[in-house]
């Protein structure tokens, strides 16, 4: 299949979201672009690195978001046009910077923030709404509706761009960002610009840089300014139109992935002559004439959008201040209950506010089938939950936890990080991550936690973080524990990649993200320059690993490290062959009468082994093996038996 | 060539992380595009990489861009990678007038793994598949490509099942040039195991 970058202009592809706003950003002729992974929007640098090399651009996997705009925007300061792509975890962190870079304004060269949401946290800790940023920061901001917008969208925010002198923000979710949908290509731009940063001071400039907020009041107002000018252009906009009869018994307003349900529902109920759909590309600041010519379509108006009720109270806010003889429409939508305001949007939930609303019946199929069909997949679709993959490094190195743990004896506390560790809150990780919140949080709670001595806090403390993880955001979390001698262990579970996201390379793997070989950031060099005690173990050496980690929980002086290092297995199988042979030995399995309890499959619970309920007796699954041999060491009547493959 | 048999045509894809749904979503829906229609395809994955359930949702038309999502017991067609992850679906996607295309070939959860779960018996499964579907085509796909002596193939024996099957607007000419942008390195095979997905269901 060609690529998202072919240069064949006028002909259509099947294109994932992301790529449509990659190939939008190709159209651009953006020169640099930087990112943190994180699901869903992963794949708009994941799109954008392999080709930065041949098609003339500059592309970066960066240590975390808030270097990742900070980078973007020195290249439009210096009049190179740039993009960079988040997840809305990424967006939280940027915030600091963003809330002065739109009081600057930019370069000469236009700059883009994607944010990708991720409504129902399908891949996510949160499923907070990035609109608000919007109207927070004053950003102009869109969101595309299908995927050829997601295209035409991040190509004309650009333009939009450096037209406002203003960082322009386009809002995606995972039901755009990660489906897939025809895009017509355009033309590639084939001009290189020309880096340079102008903004001196001397005698044909005397006033201070414009790229320092002060006044901020000030430069608020011109941020104000931009604004205003934004509505203006916004109002004009063919991403915002109607699709309805004259006079309408409902009024739908709606955007993005919402309009895409919503266009297909109403067709779907036969109601196209009946129901008006307003739908909204532009959304902050949002279009006020544009969108009041068209409130007279009903009396009642439903809005439908994903999360917050952002549209829904900027509308109400619009016709609060109308005259006080204009016509007053019921409102639905969230405040009314008929959409949620959690989760993600399905046609069914449209449906169901819409048949309401209007007192229309619908039976989406025949009762007698529907009823049989669901008893039947509730009687015999068995559970599949989350788990490590057979072979992952995290599973060893957590059973080392909880064994560590146990023997201590103190309760101790885990606090755990973004990453695929962090399914050690549940079953497959043994649930030994007690608490999770963000990237950086592990190192910067314990360092809380190692500083309650005074209270009597005496539980011994181990944060658990992953290497990417640690780069992102837990060296300052880690350097504020050395420097105000806070009592935990960091664990960081380094398995030479991102694994969760789509093994990106990071600081510590000695590649960037254009495949050039890179400066190897050494976690343990870089700890102990610090002054800190650093240990390193494999994990599949589960008695020296639960060894050390009990011995360093039982000193308690200091923030200390312990790196348990191994590949992850997903990298590691596409490059070489599994290193053992593993089988149970049937005479010396003694299944239920062990004892154990099955702790091979019911505690361990690598998918690798199953318990073969007609023998009594747990066996290894050989498609599934990766051979790692952990599980050797676990069985305690030594019935799992290794050889050398 | 033969016309859509029902627009907008909704096809659900069933399986488990790792099974190759997304790839196999991506082969057809690409074919359909080059034959000039408009596609939708919303994946759910992520998270569900690591062992859950994966789903697929095709929506394939000549008006207009449809949602990634398809309705409650909306699906025409349901292609199964995992019997009881085409059960799941048909559950929820199901409707009287459904066709489904299943490979047999069980995929145990870690809970099943682990004896907290039960797999249900292959003929209740199978029964109740067949049960909930106006035609079922059983297609041994993970079998026949260990046969052919190359399990990777199994999903191109499900994509010539399905084109065999008469229910979307596509044929062998349409699918070559895919599979050849695809594999470059393995076209032989795979041509071989698509003819083989497409003798299957012809019987």
């Amino acid at each position: 299949m060609p690529g998202f970058e072919v240069d064949a202009p006028g002909t259509t592809q099947l294109l994932m979201g992301n790529e449509a706003i990659a190939r939008g950003a190709l159209e651009a002729g953006i020169g640099f672009a930087s990112s943190y992974p994180g699901t869903p929007s992963s794949e708009i640098m994941g799109s954008l690195a392999p080709v930065a090399k041949k098609m003339g651009f500059y592309a970066e996997w960066s240590v975390n978001e808030a270097v990742a705009i900070e980078a973007a925007a020195g290249a439009s300061f210096s009049g190179v046009r740039s993009i960079t792509s988040m997840k809305q975890n990424g967006r939280s962190v940027v915030t600091d910077f963003v809330a002065t870079l739109v009081l600057t304004g930019l370069g000469k060269a236009g700059m883009v923030l994607v944010v990708c949401d991720d409504p129902q946290a399908h891949s996510s800790g949160n499923e907070d709404d990035t609109r608000n940023m919007a109207k927070w920061f004053d950003i102009p901001m869109v969101e595309p509706g299908n995927y050829q917008e997601a295209k035409e969208m991040t190509k004309w925010l650009f333009d939009l761009s450096e037209e406002l002198d203003s960082l322009c923000l386009l809002r995606s979710v995972t039901r755009i960002s990660h489906s897939r949908g025809n895009v017509k290509l355009d033309e590639l731009p084939k001009k290189k610009p020309k880096a340079y940063f102008d903004e001196a001071h001397n005698i044909w400039n005397p006033r201070q840089s414009k790229f320092v907020q002060n006044p901020p009041p000030v430069k608020h107002a011109e941020q104000h300014q931009r604004l205003a000018k934004a509505q203006a252009i916004f109002e004009k906009s063919p991403f915002n139109w109607y699709a309805g009869p004259a006079k309408a018994d409902l009024l739908i307003i709606t955007a993005g992935s919402g309009w895409l349900h919503t266009q297909e529902v109403v067709k779907k109920l036969n109601l196209e002559k009946k129901v008006g759909i307003l739908k909204l590309g532009t959304l902050w600041p949002m279009p006020e004439k544009f969108v009041t010519k068209y409130l007279a379509k009903s009396s009642k108006i439903l809005f439908v959008e994903e999360v917050d009720p952002f549209i829904e109270r900027n509308v109400m806010e619009l016709v609060a201040n109308m005259a006080p003889d204009s016509p007053r429409p019921t409102f639905y939508g969230k405040r009314s209950k008929h959409i949620p305001d959690t989760g993600e949007l399905t046609p069914d939930i449209i449906i169901k506010a819409i048949t309401g609303i209007l007192d229309i019946k619908y039976q989406s199929r025949d009762a007698k089938y529907a009823k049989k069909a669901e008893k039947l997949a509730k009687a015999l679709v068995p559970v599949r939950s989350l788990a490590l993959c057979p072979g992952c490094p995290h599973r060893a190195t957590l059973w080392s936890v909880k064994t560590a743990l146990k023997l201590d004896g103190r309760n101790g506390v885990t606090t755990g990080d973004a990453g695929c560790y962090a399914m050690g809150t549940g079953a497959t990780g043994y649930f030994q991550v007690r608490e999770n919140h963000c990237m950086g949080g592990s190192c910067g709670i314990a360092t809380g936690l190692g500083s309650l001595a005074q209270y009597g806090f005496d539980q011994p403390v181990v944060a658990l973080c992953g290497d990417s993880s640690f780069f992102h955001a837990n060296i300052p979390a880690f350097i504020n524990g050395i420097w105000n001698d806070s009592n935990y262990t960091l664990l960081i579970l380094d398995n030479n990649a991102t694994s969760m996201t789509g093994f990106q390379p990071h600081p510590g793997v000695g590649a960037n993200a254009m495949d050039d070989s890179a400066k190897k950031i050494s976690i343990e060099a870089l700890c102990r320059s610090l002054g800190a005690r650093v240990e390193v173990c494999d994990p599949f050496d589960l008695k020296k690993t639960t060894g050390t980690l009990l011995e360093m929980m039982a000193d308690n002086k200091g923030s200390k490290v312990l790196i348990s290092r191994r590949e992850c297995q997903l990298v590691k199988a596409k490059k070489e062959k599994a290193k053992y042979k593993v089988h149970v030995d049937e005479t010396k399995c003694v299944g239920e009468s062990c004892g154990c309890d099955r702790l091979c499959t019911r505690v361990f619970r690598c998918p690798g082994l199953t318990w073969d309920k007609k023998a009594g007796k747990s066996k290894i699954n050989t498609v599934l093996c990766a051979g790692c041999g952990v599980c050797v060491d676990v069985c305690p009547q030594g019935a799992i038996v290794k050889e050398v493959a | 060539m033969k016309k859509l048999m029902k627009d907008p045509f909704n096809l659900v894809i069933a399986g488990v992380g790792g099974q190759g749904n997304v790839v196999l979503s991506q082969l057809i829906g690409t074919a359909l595009v080059n034959a000039g229609y408009l596609v939708t395809i919303g994946e759910t994955y992520g998270a569900s990489q690591r062992g859950g359930p994966v789903m697929s949702h095709m929506r394939v038309s000549k008006e207009m861009v449809y949602s990634p999502l398809i309705a409650e017991g909306t699906a025409d067609v349901i292609l199964g990678m995992e019997p009881s992850e085409t059960l799941r679906m048909l559950g929820r996607f199901g409707n009287p007038e459904v066709k489904t295309i299943v490979n047999p070939q069980p995929i145990y959860s870690v809970d099943v793994a682990g004896g907290e779960a039960e797999y249900p018996e292959m003929d209740k499964l199978m029964d109740a598949i067949k049960g909930l579907s106006a035609k079922t085509w059983v297609v041994s796909a993970t079998e026949e490509a260990d046969k052919m002596g190359s399990p990777i193939v199994a999903n191109t024996i499900l994509v010539g099942a399905l084109v065999g099957s008469g229910v979307l607007p596509l044929d062998r000419k349409a699918m070559e040039p895919i599979l050849q942008e695809r594999f470059p390195k393995a076209l032989e095979v795979n041509l071989k195991a698509f003819d083989k997905g497409m003798a299957l269901v012809a019987k």
